[in-house]
């Protein structure tokens, strides 16, 4: 008897469990479409073969065709058919296959999810996620490389979220489907199954528009996001072995930015160096920079620095190392900052 | 609709001609059988490059040499052809050079230049985005008062999407001379054609636009001859586009990071016969079978396949400059700046 009771113990006691970011997607969309029976996934190959990065394994078999839904190979069909959707009280949770081929769906993301609340004075809302792979560095064929936040960031009516880790995905993905505005979710593919993590067993949120200090610093600020946190953490590693102290912080949420986050630390260390994937101009950065002049002016200490993708289309795989931004690229930025 | 669009063939699966009175080209079926020789040759070749890491992720086109040769031959030099990443077969018949095939699925810009004189559009990674493009061009064509023609292929995954019907309807307006040549394998990755779509057939789509349509053995190499002739024809004479539905099956994966034997049961696809064999089982009951010929065709098509492979492995490396130097013909001055910077940082300044 006393056995079986500690055996019941530890089991109920296991509140977490090892994920990588993948499974903790998995686990976040299973945990929805347990609780809630509005949530409904729809994607293509997202059912049987359990998505082409396997982030929807296993769901088709327990909650049915009904709710796992291998659609026609059809992005703008998909967002717009999930659009009618969750006017009519249903949560779609769509999945891009990769981000480079949600073009299709601009128009309907641009043209009617963005606006439908605002157009109908709140009338009608869009509650509804779009899941999107994005960025390069796994030698995929073209178009499979892309990291286009910022013309969703420059979409006024949809929320832009990017985790780095798998306990940040499965919080944030909930809270996104949760949400009573469309969300475009973007998932680092580079980061699917580079680092497990404990992650809550149980349904858990983590706030859209907060991001996080990961490491503290005193000289210089740098602000990232996704797949570039593991390339900004390394640069911060090799600072400090210069002597140069580095926050990094990370902001998982792109819209709305977290100006606090970013305003407390720079007014702290006088200097910033922004990384992001996509390419420069026009690029999340420029918004950034304009939070760190309406915040902080007065506390720089050096020009803000960028280091980015170049403004060029996402080569090929042969060069897609040359286009990265790359540990050498940020430990040079940092070094500017601080030798200003 | 079955009934409305029979499946066209010229040979059945013991190579027998099903009209036994039908006279065949000799000279015709021997091209066919080197270039389907070829082009698997050229395949397999690729996906063991792939398994040894020496090239990236390949989408394998075996079971679809028939469907692709047999249209492309149908074209002549001045044409043009829209692949699909899954076409190499039909761009390396028509003229594509091997190396740079390899090249692309190396990651090498590089294998998108198509020979001086040739046609070739860059293979569309975005599905069904190529359909419009085949439509313009042709158009263009039509404009220019040549009899040129554009042929495009596509998937049955492709017809789900806006530019399929997009490039369908603009053709039917402007009576382009363009060939829409669809290989349907039955599967988008994992999505079987009868979950894409409830129509029975792919060529009925053309119904709704009076695009004259075709269902056709997609494994039988003298049936799409036939069948794209008859299509290129009518567009050079002005008749306008065809819609052709090659009925085909894609044997392996659907690339080599994919798994098939999660979606597709495991007996389905074991009575398809190859399209090879089934030439080869033509020309035997023809007496075109000439043993000697065909090891010699053999030894020469591995050859050349080695030589190059070889040649994709000496080539020079990518230039990082490349990133840079092809998105504008002049570098907008802060692009350049960017470009400066990072060769300087890298140390090739
Ligand atoms: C716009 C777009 N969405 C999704 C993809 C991902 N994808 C690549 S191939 C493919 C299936 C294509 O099927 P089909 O058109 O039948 O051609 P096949 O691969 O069978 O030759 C998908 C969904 C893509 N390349 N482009």
């Amino acid at each position: 008897m006393m056995d079986i009771k500690m055996e019941d113990q530890k089991t109920q006691t296991k509140t977490t469990q090892s994920l990588t970011m993948v499974q903790a997607i998995n686990d976040a969309l299973k945990t929805m479409l347990e609780q809630d029976e509005t949530t409904i996934l729809l994607g293509e190959d997202i059912g049987k073969n359990g998505g082409v990065f396997r982030a929807t394994e296993g769901l088709q078999e327990q909650f049915g065709e009904d709710r796992v839904i291998d659609t026609p190979l059809s992005e703008s069909g998909i967002v717009g058919t999930s659009i009618g959707l969750a006017v009519n009280g249903f949560k779609p949770v769509c999945e891009m296959q990769f981000m480079g081929f949600i073009y299709p769906a601009y128009d309907q993301i641009m043209t009617h999810a963005s606006r439908l609340r605002m157009k109908t004075m709140g009338h009608y809302s869009v509650p509804m996620v779009i899941r999107a792979p994005y960025g390069a560095g796994i030698r995929a064929p073209e178009i499979h490389s892309d990291s286009m936040e910022s013309i969703f960031t420059h979409m006024p009516g949809v929320k832009v979220v990017c985790p780095a880790t798998p306990k940040d995905a499965k919080g944030l993905l909930i809270a996104a489907i949760e949400d009573p505005d469309p969300v475009i979710f973007m998932e680092p593919m580079r980061s699917y199954r580079a680092q497990r993590e404990e992650v809550p067993t149980e349904k858990y949120q983590l706030p859209i528009g907060k991001g996080e200090k990961i490491k503290e610093g005193d000289d210089v600020t740098i602000i990232t996001w996704g797949a570039m946190l593991s390339v900004a953490k390394q640069a911060a590693e090799q600072a400090e072995s210069q002597g140069i102290g580095c926050d990094v912080l990370d902001l998982k949420t792109l819209y709305p930015l977290d100006r606090n986050l970013i305003a407390e630390s720079v007014q702290k260390t006088g200097r910033a160096v922004i990384v992001h994937e996509a390419h420069q101009t026009g690029g999340l950065s420029q918004d950034i920079l304009s939070v760190i002049n309406d915040t902080s002016f007065l506390y720089l200490r050096a020009p803000i620095e960028r280091v980015t993708g170049f403004d060029v289309p996402v080569p090929f795989f042969a060069l897609e190392d040359h286009y990265l931004p790359t540990a050498k690229r940020v430990l040079s930025s940092i070094e500017k900052a601080v030798h200003f | 609709m079955e009934e409305q669009f029979p499946i066209i063939k010229v040979m059945d699966d013991e190579g027998k001609l099903v009209d036994p009175d039908v006279q065949i080209d000799s000279e015709l079926v021997k091209k066919l059988y080197y270039h389907m020789t070829r082009i698997r040759l050229f395949d397999r070749k690729a996906i063991s490059l792939q398994r040894q890491g020496r090239i990236g992720t390949y989408p394998p086109y075996e079971g679809q040499e028939a469907a692709q040769v047999g249209s492309v031959m149908a074209l002549n030099g001045g044409d043009w052809v829209f692949p699909t990443y899954r076409d190499h077969g039909a761009t390396l018949t028509f003229g594509a050079d091997m190396v740079r095939t390899f090249l692309y699925w190396n990651g090498r810009a590089e294998g998108c230049v198509p020979p001086e004189g040739k046609n070739i559009f860059p293979a569309a990674v975005p599905i069904a985005t190529q359909i419009p493009h085949a439509v313009g061009t042709a158009w263009a064509e039509k404009r220019k008062g040549t009899d040129h023609v554009a042929l495009v292929y596509f998937g049955d995954g492709a017809t789900s999407e806006g530019d399929f019907h997009e490039g369908l309807n603009f053709a039917s307006v402007f009576q382009t001379p363009t060939v829409f040549f669809n290989q349907n394998n039955r599967y988008a990755i994992s999505v079987p054609v009868e979950k894409q779509m409830h129509s029975k057939t792919i060529a009925q789509k053309g119904l709704a636009y009076d695009i004259p349509s075709v269902r056709v053995d997609g494994n039988d190499v003298l049936a799409v001859y036939e069948e794209t002739q008859k299509a290129v024809k009518r567009a050079r004479q002005g008749e306008g586009p065809t819609l052709i539905e090659a009925v085909t099956w894609r044997t392996g994966a659907h690339t080599t990071a994919d798994d098939p034997t999660k979606y597709r049961p495991e007996a389905q696809g074991e009575s398809v016969v190859h399209p090879l064999d089934r030439l080869e089982r033509l020309m035997k009951n023809e007496n075109l079978w000439d043993e000697a010929w065909i090891n010699q065709v053999q030894l020469e098509l591995e050859n050349e396949v080695e030589v190059a492979v070889e040649a994709m492995e000496n080539y020079p490396k990518a230039n990082p400059e490349d990133l840079f130097d092809h998105v504008f013909e002049t570098l907008p001055e802060q692009l350049d700046e960017q470009k400066q910077s990072y060769l300087d940082l890298i140390g090739r300044g």
